[in-house]
């Protein structure tokens, strides 16, 4: 049957039934709809779209998201490691239950997260009041608004780990052991580098995740014009509020191409990883 | 001459551990406690007065058709998409499976605004939807309305359940359907007997996950969605309450999100369950 | 004795890993330990190496007893099964782990590095990385790093297990050839029989975490002490009723074990066995299988089934033809020990086979 089509070979049936399912569906319910809003801010010209999103607003809230979901990246990869490293390589009591609640910001609202956090890091709240005593002040700041996006980023870094970490083959850690390296050197110089291309997956992940995070950050932010404590998708909603469609859909646009180029990012970590690792 | 450990020292084992206690209390389990010990925080009857109010019932009633319509509109194309891009191979397969993705990376807000330029005064299916009016001489609104939160919801929530039944179906294999297939077994009856049984716990576990979102989605349907008491979803409603101010309104706020913090738990007990389960297997 | 474990016993929960162990392995030696898997030799490798603790016993290393000493202080080199190799490290900087660890100066490392580079041939490789390397690479790599700091003991697990069968036998005699070069005392860990006989000076058969038989290859080939070394080397056919065969007499034995090549089987107009034909008897070809360099043939003789090989280059037969057999010898084994025993009617007569 060497003259059939290749298509014509495929034994399992429901292949046109599912291609017609999954195409309509997904075109339908989200590429059309995310379409429009392209197509809608194509239609201004290249430089009414620079200045809708070089307003001094625009640019201040994409700085403030850029830069505290950088930071609390940061802060998720150093902790991440450190607990993914506790989850999979010690036993203690309460473990299991620590390992359940990693994803507690998954599954928890985002307005939920957004108001318990605002409430506990206000100058009343349970945080709030001991680090107010201290002089510092936490919600409606960028230091709040960045540990709402910790939060909500935790789980990503975590879970990009762990499995790299228990799939870990104990041969490299024995042979550093044999060559007299100090835990300290193997961890840095022997495990680390297993965990980067990982390491560097979940940051993208929790980056581009607070780039556009909207409901768990607004509360705990304050949303103020002048302390810089506006986020980028505030800005939209804002803009929506006032019907100023042309600028929330310029502004749209840069958070898309800001999310294609974290994801192509990642993307491309994934496959350094497996040219570097494969059959290895 | 320093001796040369293949483990950490105990020392290095109980920092390591008490970051991890400390972080993970302060991160998550003291906003879980806030949340509940912040609805109580006027009395039991409080508590049960603001969730039976006027508004609150209205919210709920919304959330759940959406999320309801969510449900069962995602389960279907998450079967029919993993199905789809496991058990065939096929030019764009890539491609393909990187757009169901999209929503997951996306801001809700835009998902929201994208409804709106589709479907608001601007997009352009208004037209469309307008002619349908007025040739039935009907009043069907999108956004702003029930179908607008209900298409924001399913937006948001899109590949939940897929993505949860291709990892599994991958790792299954094909090898079993294709021996079904040659024997002469039909379609429907090779997923009914042979897939699903494979798949039921990744199926649950998604369609969990896909109603935890969407019960809790919240930018995406603010964006289309404006009227209290009619349109607005839980997490809408929350909204409103917390940003009135007063501090019965705030407790309220607390109060409703009680309802979402349970849901979340059970999510996450669930999940561990299944997981169990799956490790076990 | 370079090296010397003591009584050692291990134990990994109801799994007896190691039972009273006793192994001593002269300075210089290449030693395999063969066995099967779960035999326990890989335990007895990871003890030497200190990746393992003994549950009693004592291991010596040169004279002093390490079984305190953390294992990069017992001067030993450590080559892993799937060679372990770092992978975010370039081949350079694989062999040099051990001695920056070491602290050696800059300029020194890379006189080494270089130095073993060259030896394993790998000269212009320095910059790879392991995935860029072949699998035979990868081992001299492993090979190599495992060098760098100068050890005085070389510890290998099971060292051509990830390497293709063809290439396998290239690396076997390259591995041989180095570690003779360079003359370090080496134990390597194998399953495999033909590697062992093929590659050590010395093997020591190990079974269920006892040590079987401890001696030269063609020692262990030739007088296996126990009929597990009996069966496990070379090929083996068991024959309960051995005494029923010409020339061989019934002893206090369980059974017997003959190999294909302590069996003749000529045909009876064959002048080159003239002067053995008195001593053979008849047998049945029964089955016939091409073996690609030889034949192989099952023959009743008397009810016992044994197995032979015949050269392609001998006249044609066929199954039901009517052979002459000759039994050289065969293994007597008790529960304990095997015995060697030559066919009684062939004693002091000078046997000619070409």
């Amino acid at each position: 049957m060497a003259g059939k089509k290749k298509g014509n070979t495929r034994v399992i049936p429901g292949f046109g039934l599912t291609l017609g399912i999954t195409v309509t569906m997904l075109s339908v319910l989200v590429l059309i709809p995310l379409a429009s809003v392209l197509v809608y801010s194509f239609r201004l010209s290249f430089s009414e779209f620079m200045d809708l999103v070089t307003t001094r607003i625009v640019k201040n809230a994409l700085i403030t998201s850029v830069v505290c979901s950088a930071v609390a990246a940061v802060i998720n990869c150093i902790f991440g490691v450190i607990l993914a490293w506790v989850l999979v390589r010690y036993e203690f009591p309460g473990k299991r239950f620590l390992d359940g609640l990693i994803e507690l910001p998954f599954a928890l609202p985002t307005a939920v997260a957004g108001i318990t956090l605002s409430k506990m890091y206000s100058d009343t709240g349970m945080i709030g009041k001991p680090l107010a005593a201290l002089g510092i002040k936490v919600s409606y700041t960028k230091v709040g608004l960045t540990i709402a996006l910790v939060f909500v980023g935790i789980p990503f870094v975590v879970r990009a780990i762990q499995p790299i970490l228990e799939k870990l083959d104990d041969q490299y850690e024995e042979a550093a052991y044999m060559l007299g390296a100090s835990r300290r050197r193997t961890f840095f110089k022997v495990i680390l580098p297993e965990l980067r291309p990982a390491l560097l997956t979940g940051f993208g992940l929790a980056f581009a995740r607070g780039i556009g995070e909207y409901g768990s950050v607004i509360y705990i932010s304050g949303n103020s014009a002048k302390e810089h404590t506006q986020v980028i998708s505030y800005v939209i909603m804002q803009k929506l509020n006032y019907l100023d469609y042309e600028s929330a859909t310029a502004i749209a646009l840069v958070m898309l191409i800001i999310s294609f180029l974290v994801l192509l990012f990642v993307n491309i970590v994934q496959i350094r990883q497996s040219r570097r690792t494969n059959n290895v | 001459m320093k001796t040369i450990h293949r483990e950490e020292s105990k020392a290095v084992k109980i920092t390591l551990i008490a970051i991890s206690v400390v972080f993970l209390v302060l991160m998550l389990v003291l906003p879980l406690l806030s949340v509940i010990v912040n609805s109580l925080k006027e009395g039991v009857k409080f508590y049960v007065q603001s969730l039976t109010t006027e508004y609150v019932r209205s919210a709920l009633k919304v959330t759940f058709i959406a999320t309801f319509w969510a449900v069962v509109v995602n389960t279907f194309f998450g079967i029919a998409a993993s199905w789809l891009l496991t058990k065939f191979s096929f030019k764009g397969k890539q491609i393909l499976a990187t757009l169901i993705d999209i929503p997951f990376s996306i801001s809700p807000v835009i998902a929201g605004l994208a409804f709106l330029m589709t479907f608001g005064r601007l997009g352009w299916a208004s037209g469309i939807i307008n002619k349908i009016n007025e040739f039935l001489g009907t009043d069907i609104k999108i956004v702003f309305a029930l179908p607008g939160v209900v298409l924001a919801t399913i937006f948001v929530t899109f590949p939940f359940v897929s993505r949860e039944l291709i990892p599994v179906l991958n790792a299954e294999g094909k090898e079993e359907e294709e021996a079904a297939a040659l024997m002469g077994m039909k379609g429907f009856a090779i997923f009914r007997k042979i897939t699903f049984p494979h798949i039921r716990w990744a199926l649950l576990y998604g369609v969990i996950l896909c109603t935890a979102r969407a019960l809790g989605e919240f930018g995406a349907v603010n964006a289309v969605s404006k009227t209290r008491g009619k349109t607005f979803t839980l997490p809408l409603e929350i909204d409103a309450l917390y940003l009135s101010g007063s501090a019965d309104s705030t407790t309220a706020a607390f109060a409703a999100s009680s309802i979402l913090v349970i849901i979340a738990v059970i999510v996450l007990i669930l999940r561990n369950i299944m997981e169990y389960k799956a490790k076990n297997k | 004795m370079y090296v010397e474990l003591k009584n050692i016993n291990k134990n990994y929960g109801n799994f007896k890993a190691s039972r009273d162990v006793n192994i001593g392995i002269e300075k210089g030696k290449l030693v395999a330990l063969l066995g099967p898997s779960g035999s326990g030799k890989t335990t007895i490798l990871r003890m030497i190496a200190g990746l393992e603790t003994p549950d009693s016993g004592d291991i010596i290393i040169d004279g002093k007893r390490v079984n305190d000493v953390p294992a990069s202080k017992r001067g030993i080199g450590f080559v892993f099964q799937s060679y372990a190799l770092f992978r975010y490290m370039t081949v350079y900087d694989n062999i040099a782990f051990g001695l920056e660890v070491e602290k050696v100066p800059k300029k020194e490392i890379k006189k080494r590095v270089t130095e073993l580079i060259e030896l394993i041939g790998l000269t212009g490789m320095e910059k790879r990385y392991p995935n860029q390397l072949s699998g035979g690479q990868r081992q001299r790599v492993a090979f190599a790093r495992a060098l760098a700091p100068n050890p005085t003991l070389l510890l290998l697990d099971e060292p051509f297990a990830a390497i293709d069968a063809k290439v396998r036998h290239e690396l076997r005699s390259w591995l041989k050839e180095m570690i003779h070069k360079v003359g370090i005392t080496s134990i390597f860990v194998t399953h495999d029989q033909d590697e062992a006989v093929e590659v050590a000076d010395e093997i020591i058969v190990t079974n269920r975490g006892r040590i079987e038989q401890m001696g030269s290859p063609i020692e262990i080939y030739k007088k296996p002490e126990t009929p597990f070394v009996a069966t496990f080397i070379g090929e083996a056919v068991e024959v309960e009723n051995y005494h029923k065969l010409r020339g061989f007499e019934k002893g206090d034995y369980k059974g017997a074990i003959i190999r294909p090549e302590f069996v003749e089987a000529f045909k009876s107009d064959n002048v080159k066995f003239k002067n053995i034909i008195d001593y053979s008897e008849e047998g049945i070809i029964e089955d016939i299988s091409f073996r690609g360099n030889c034949l192989e043939l099952v023959l009743d003789v008397n009810g016992i089934k044994l197995t032979t090989r015949r050269s392609l280059e001998r006249r044609p037969i066929h199954i039901g033809e009517k052979m002459r057999v000759v039994v050289y010898r065969l293994y007597a084994y008790d529960e304990e020990k095997s015995y060697l025993l030559e066919n009684a009617e062939l004693k002091g007569k000078e046997v000619v086979t070409l």
